[in-house]
């Protein structure tokens, strides 16, 4: 075992890994952080997106020690600082983007990733961004509106043309 | 996954020396081989990451050539060379999801040479030139059928040169549950010819369509390759898709690029 470093929603955090220890097991496993979901483990879901650097990774398939030093963001650190919930999260509820919510951490870590390189997006635009990430529950076109949401647009016309 | 030791040296030297040890394998952005050893297909006793070494990272361009460092991710090919060569970025960006884009490499892609993979077909189609620790590799002689390649034991791929074409695209017909191509065609225009190649169709891997080639340089038209059909012998077939179906595709894909190119 080796004492891997990285810093987790800006603390410095530290635990053990194995070189075969994933990012996802090292955040749920190690740190204790279970927000962030192991769902396909096959890199296709997208449950277990989060942050690296800035930039949207799957961390089961991703090595913990690979890792080590980085920056990342996971979804306990998508919360206002006063504890509520942040913008794309109040979106999800406001617009009903969850069900069971077992894919919604992933989700939201994508649509930060997405709204951090393109803060305005098209519905087509996120549609096509989301692909890495499966919902078995509300088939997507909540999720679209929440994230269209959460960037400023207004979604009302939307919500007609997704109840037709 | 077995465990193994892991090890991220910060210089190409480095990387060499770990990788002479037995059982030693390089790990690029890991987007396959840490799923296939999840499946314990493959159980290397140490990895070594090549994330961390400058040398192997970034786009430049050298004169007519574009230059991809080894380990540079598909996201940043996707914007970095989207200025001086389209055709390349847009297919780099077909790649996977955002997610597996932000991890997986141009390097990583050809070392493994998925029959499947987006990479070997801009690599083979362009007439790139692979650069290694020891040695320059032209396209034609790199690819050596399924997941084989001419690249020997401790060999690393540092980067890959791309002759830029005056036009070229990658039509690719998506698998859609695994994103890899189903059947895709690279086509690029350069002014001594046109290169065809063809990826996810054969059993031998990416190939060169030679009969397209000699079409379209003489016209570059999709109605040139209108009438050419690629011989279903020697074509995958699984599930997804007949040897003919494969075939078939690969005459559609071809003229969609000839269509797309810019």
């Amino acid at each position: 075992m080796t004492q891997v470093s990285m810093t987790v929603n800006g603390k410095s955090v530290s635990a053990e890994a194995e070189g075969r220890t994933l990012l996802v097991q090292y955040l749920r496993e190690g740190l204790g952080m279970t927000g962030t979901h192991i769902g396909c483990d096959t890199s296709q879901c997208g449950a277990c997106v989060v942050l690296v650097d800035g930039k949207a990774v799957k961390s089961c398939t991703m090595l913990a020690m690979d890792a080590d030093g980085a920056e990342v963001t996971t979804i306990e650190g998508m919360a206002n600082a006063d504890g509520s919930l942040g913008t794309i999260q109040q979106a999800f509820q406001d617009h009903h983007g969850l069900q069971c919510g077992f894919c919604t951490p992933g989700m939201v870590m994508s649509a930060a990733a997405l709204l951090a390189e393109n803060p305005k997006p098209t519905e087509a635009e996120v549609r096509h961004y989301l692909e890495g990430n499966l919902c078995r529950c509300t088939g997507y076109h909540n999720i679209v509106k929440a994230v269209l949401a959460a960037s400023g647009q207004n979604v009302d016309d939307l919500g007609a043309v997704a109840a037709e | 996954m077995y465990a193994f030791d892991f090890v991220k040296p910060s210089s190409l030297d480095e990387a060499v020396a770990a990788l002479a040890d037995e059982g030693a394998q390089p790990l690029s952005g890991g987007q396959t081989l840490l799923a296939s050893m999840k499946q314990r297909l493959n159980a290397p006793e140490k990895l070594v990451s090549l994330r961390a070494i400058p040398e192997l990272q970034g786009v430049r361009r050298e004169g007519d050539t574009l230059v991809v460092g080894a380990a540079t991710t598909h996201a940043r090919v996707t914007t970095e060379a989207a200025a001086d060569y389209p055709g390349l970025a847009a297919l780099a960006g077909q790649i996977g999801d955002p997610a597996v884009r932000n991890l997986g490499t141009i390097g990583g892609s050809l070392a493994n040479n998925d029959p499947s993979a987006c990479y070997p077909a801009a690599v083979l189609g362009s007439g790139a030139t692979v650069a290694t620790n020891r040695r320059k590799i032209a396209a034609d002689d790199f690819f050596a059928g399924m997941f084989t390649t001419v690249l020997e034991e401790g060999e690393i791929i540092t980067a890959v040169h791309f002759p830029i074409p005056q036009r070229a695209a990658y039509a690719k017909f998506q698998q859609p549950a695994s994103r890899f191509a189903l059947t895709a065609a690279y086509v690029a225009q350069f002014a001594d010819g046109v290169r065809v190649a063809i990826t996810g169709a054969s059993e031998g891997g990416v190939f060169r369509w030679s009969e397209a080639e000699a079409a379209l340089s003489a016209d570059f038209r999709p109605e040139a390759v209108a009438g050419l059909k690629a011989p279903a012998e020697g074509m995958i077939g699984d599930l997804h898709g007949t040897p003919e179906y494969r075939a078939h595709l690969v005459g559609v894909m071809t003229r969609r690029a000839v269509a797309a190119a810019r």
